[in-house]
């Protein structure tokens, strides 16, 4: 004889959403700090064309996916954070002894920094600098600030609007 | 809810009307709920203030302002509510990160006339989702439901798939959830009063709410 059982399916649907919150806050937080660093693959496709209470498969699904990919952003920043580490170490030993790393560029792309700036190791008085072994870590402040041209074209523009306003 | 909450601030300000949601539907979301205020209309160009907000706002959104944003408890809400209706927030935007992306990607955001810069003006500064409807358009009072066999959203070719979660009026859908609006239902260029209305999510407080919509209505006097 088959044992039928009624379950309510609504505390484990209640829970499943409970779950997709919590892992689309830890995604949220990983692709936020990979952001400018490294590309994390982040889209979990729409379950429904149109909006619905999803049943339980259709959330369990969702709940795996979202796994999946917090999964892989967390190994893609592992990665990601071994290989800034290990700059950030080159950078140390090339300060301290810039000889032995002669012509090596580290960006600050390459230490997980913000901005186009790049220490270079290269020799003072240039020929001369690489005939007596002196060398040296140039660091390199990088390209303007965006926001400083921004503001020299704002500036522009108002000064052009005032002078257009008077006339 | 807290009533203070949804006091007005001012004699201005009026107390915005709260709507219902379908019981099946409260059981699986709680927290989920819809208010909304009713206004004069005031259609066309937006005033220099008001574009002068947008500008101000402008300059407050950066691209990692927009990244950072789905980290914050109200565009989170929003955000794990698509998800939980099957909505993928990526492709069909909420609207505080549809905003972000049109300032990210035309620069600023452009002024599009009223109403629409009273609702960016108010979904920028509060996160909240708000839309709005020709208010003489509605029959009564606005809730969440989900679609009963048969019914359509005017405009929309077809019947609405069974169980399509909409925002309704006492004739019908008006609009699906965080979707289109039914043909008609929207602000017409004739249309003489609005309904803003605001949809809440589990996580977005009422003060929230209330200061949105408040916020919408006092940018459209």
């Amino acid at each position: 004889m088959a044992l039928r059982v009624d379950v309510d399916e609504r505390l484990a649907r209640v829970e499943l959403r409970r779950q997709v919150g919590h892992l689309e806050r830890e995604l949220a937080g990983l692709i936020a700090e990979g952001f400018g660093r490294v590309e994390i693959e982040y889209r979990v496709a729409a379950v429904a064309a149109e909006p619905r209470v999803l049943d339980l498969g259709e959330l369990e699904r969702l709940r795996d996916d979202l796994a999946e990919r917090v999964v892989e952003a967390r190994l893609t920043l592992r990665k990601r954070n071994r290989v800034e580490s290990a700059n950030r170490e080159l950078l140390r030993q090339m300060l301290a002894s810039p000889a032995d790393f002669k012509w090596v560029q580290v960006s600050r792309d390459d230490l997980g920094l913000h901005g186009c700036g790049h220490w270079h190791s290269r020799p003072r008085l240039g020929p001369l600098g690489m005939l007596m072994g002196w060398w040296r870590v140039k660091v390199s402040s990088g390209c303007p600030l965006a926001g400083r041209l921004a503001a020299v074209e704002q500036e522009a523009q108002g000064q052009a609007n005032e002078t257009s306003g008077a006339g | 809810m807290s009533p203070s909450a949804t006091e007005p601030r001012s004699d201005s300000d009026p107390a915005p009307k709260q709507g219902w949601v379908a019981p099946d539907i409260a059981g699986e979301f709680p927290g989920l709920g819809i208010a909304w205020i009713e206004v004069a209309a005031q259609l066309g160009r937006s005033p220099e203030p008001v574009k002068r907000r947008l500008r101000d706002l402008s300059d407050r959104f950066y691209g990692a302002h927009a990244i950072q944003m789905r980290e914050r408890p109200i565009p989170w809400s929003y955000r794990v509510f698509y998800r939980q209706i099957g909505l993928d927030p990526d492709r069909t935007r909420t609207p505080i990160e549809q905003l972000a992306f049109d300032r990210i990607r035309e620069g600023a955001f452009k002024s599009q006339g009223l109403p629409a810069d009273a609702l960016t003006v108010a979904i920028a500064e509060t996160g909240v989702a708000l839309r709005a409807f020709d208010a003489d358009r509605l029959d009564g009072d606005l809730c969440i439901r989900d679609s009963a066999p048969g019914e359509s959203l005017a405009g929309r070719p077809g019947e609405l798939a069974r169980g399509t979660l909409a925002i309704a009026d006492g004739k019908g859908p008006v609009g699906l959830l965080f979707g289109p609006t039914g043909e008609g239902c929207g602000v017409q260029p004739d249309s003489r009063r609005l309904a803003i209305v605001a949809v809440q999510v589990n996580g977005v407080p009422q003060i929230a709410v209330s200061e949105a919509l408040w916020m919408a209505a006092a940018t459209l006097r």
